[in-house]
């Protein structure tokens, strides 16, 4: 799979796989993503991975856009899109009142009971694809197909760090205080910003998540919270 | 070495602290933050012979009175056209003076520009993210926007009397149009578009903040994809919704969206652009992304030179007094 090159102003080559979202454009992304990483381009700057992109942003001082590209154009050539796996997270969730206040929506928009919810959302097979919108936001792909809901037509406003939300074939655990028009189903206890300099983000883009069950006592013992208080 | 401590008798919104910003984030959803201003906060480092990237405040249009409770501390204030009373005296943004124990300090917008930067020789006492302590202003994270009624600390305050004064404005930045390097998804619009957005004059709207700046001009027809996947975003990029309107991301901009963005600014030209206010009136023009890197050497040239020319010393008043009668004294002799 080459990708189309595009340059963006004076700092960055944006590399795209795809036009339209596909597994395999999304694992080129991550499997060019770990090559640069590993031989990066003199005077290179960072890389953003997102759906079907790479963003390979730079120095002006010390290189261009022909020379990254070049650069680059080496490392697809010797690129071995299977070999990467991500690391396995485990992220526990709580589903219980008042932390999952779209559950019984969900369930209607389903017909399936809350506990087959709950049941379908712990047996999705998630994957990291890009973080967006705010800081630590990551994007998960996986959610089965039984409880895909569409977003709201209204966003709902202060909705508290932690929450798990869902909307279509994505999941995401949010980490600050902010609207979302996605379907609130359970709370998170485990930081996604970890406060740990050397990994202050709990995922990078490609890992697998898994989603375990906890109940709201052990959530507060865990968070020191009290689900009713 | 003493502390000076300040008390925040008022901030407006979005008065922040800002240091060199956070690079190398943007994979886990964080922007670099930093100075809108980037020219002006180095400027007002410089003048202080502090260290590049030093933290300091950035003042918005709603501007910052600061009232020094302890110690005396040098400042250098620059960045848009601001007011700034010190004391009973009133003198305009680009110079540097002494803040003493007792005193106040307002600064406020004046006839232009919308942002200013209070740099300290001494370090500003903030809550670091990531490396750094430049505020991002969505999240809170980093230093912080000031609030009315809180303290701030500046470390190892010390007072520079070599470096009172006026500080010497930079004289090349350009007043022309914004320079962009069109895409990277210009494909998504019909080349007349393209043609009709480097071509027309476009008024800032009041949505500006610290995440971008939306537009308002001829609506700019997409051509057909109305929702492309989310895509990485840079600061300057020129996103265009499905309305139609032209935002350009700034400093805490998303990292990743779904608008296709006609075009991105050249690094040079965003900090003028955001110096900008709100009705102010804009045009674009392309360049092609060679020009665009020599253009970012050159600037980074002229900046270096300029940078280095102010944040030479220029002696105390007694000095500056004899150095003057010295030359007088060659002439006449």
């Amino acid at each position: 799979m080459q990708p189309q090159f595009k340059a963006i102003a004076d700092h960055a080559l944006l590399l795209t796989f795809a036009d339209e979202i596909s597994e395999a454009a999304h694992a080129a992304v991550i499997a060019l993503d770990h090559a640069i990483a590993t031989n990066p381009p003199e005077g290179m700057i960072e890389t953003v991975p997102a759906l079907v992109n790479l963003l390979v942003s730079f120095d002006p001082i010390l290189t261009d856009h022909i020379a990254v590209e070049t650069h680059i154009r080496a490392c697809l050539t010797a690129l071995n899109i299977q070999k990467v796996s991500g690391v396995q997270r485990v992220v526990q969730v709580c589903y219980e009142p008042p932390f999952s206040p779209d559950l019984e929506a969900v369930s209607t928009a389903t017909g399936l009971s809350r506990e087959a919810v709950i049941n379908a959302h712990l047996a999705g097979d998630f994957h990291v694809l890009m973080y967006g919108f705010a800081p630590g936001y990551a994007y998960l792909s996986g959610v089965t197909p039984e409880i895909q809901v569409p977003r709201k037509l209204a966003p709902v406003r202060d909705v508290p760090a932690g929450s798990v939300i869902i909307a279509g074939p994505q999941c995401l655990v949010t980490t600050l205080m902010m609207p979302t028009g996605w379907s609130i189903i359970g709370r998170s206890p485990t930081p996604i910003l970890t406060n740990d300099p050397d990994h202050p983000f709990l995922f990078d883009v490609g890992d697998r998540v898994t989603f375990k069950r906890i109940d709201a006592s052990t959530f507060a013992r865990l968070t020191g919270e009290d689900a009713h208080a | 070495m003493p502390n000076a401590a300040l008390s925040v008798a008022f901030a407006g919104p979005l008065v922040t602290v800002q240091d060199a910003g956070r690079p190398g984030n943007m994979r886990f959803g964080v922007s670099a933050s930093g100075p809108m201003d980037r020219l002006a906060f180095d400027a007002a480092n410089a003048a202080l012979g502090n260290a590049t990237g030093q933290s300091a405040i950035e003042v918005s249009l709603g501007g910052v009175i600061l009232q020094c409770r302890e110690g005396d501390v040098t400042i250098a204030i620059t960045g848009g056209d601001f007011v700034v009373a010190h004391g009973a005296a009133e003198t305009r943004s680009w110079t540097v003076l002494t803040l003493r124990k007792g005193e106040r300090l307002a600064v406020r917008a004046g006839k232009s520009g919308i942002w200013a930067y209070i740099a300290f020789a001494g370090t500003i006492e903030a809550t670091e993210w990531l490396g750094s302590r430049a505020t991002h202003s969505t999240s809170g994270f980093g230093g912080g926007a000031l609030q009315t009624g809180q303290s701030l600390t500046v470390s190892d305050a010390t007072t520079r009397e070599d470096r009172l004064g006026d500080i010497e404005r930079p004289d090349f930045i350009p007043n022309g149009p914004i320079r962009v390097v069109t895409g990277p998804q210009d494909q998504y619009f019909a080349p007349e578009t393209v043609a009709q957005f480097l071509s027309s004059a476009f008024k800032i709207t009041d949505a500006y903040d610290r995440m971008g700046m939306r537009l308002n001009g001829p609506r700019l027809e997409l051509d057909g994809a109305l929702s492309i996947p989310s895509e990485p975003i840079v600061r300057g990029s020129v996103q265009v919704s499905g309305d139609g309107v032209p935002t350009v991301l700034l400093a805490d901009h998303q990292t990743t969206g779904g608008y296709p963005k006609i075009a991105t600014i050249i690094s040079s030209d965003i900090g003028r652009l955001a110096q900008s206010r709100a009705g102010d009136t804009i045009q674009f023009t392309a360049i092609s992304s060679q020009q665009a890197i020599t253009e970012a050497r050159e600037c980074v040239k002229r900046t270096t030179d300029y940078l280095a020319h102010i944040a030479v010393p220029r002696g105390t008043l007694e000095q500056r007094l004899m150095r003057e009668n010295l030359i007088h004294g060659c002439i006449y002799d």
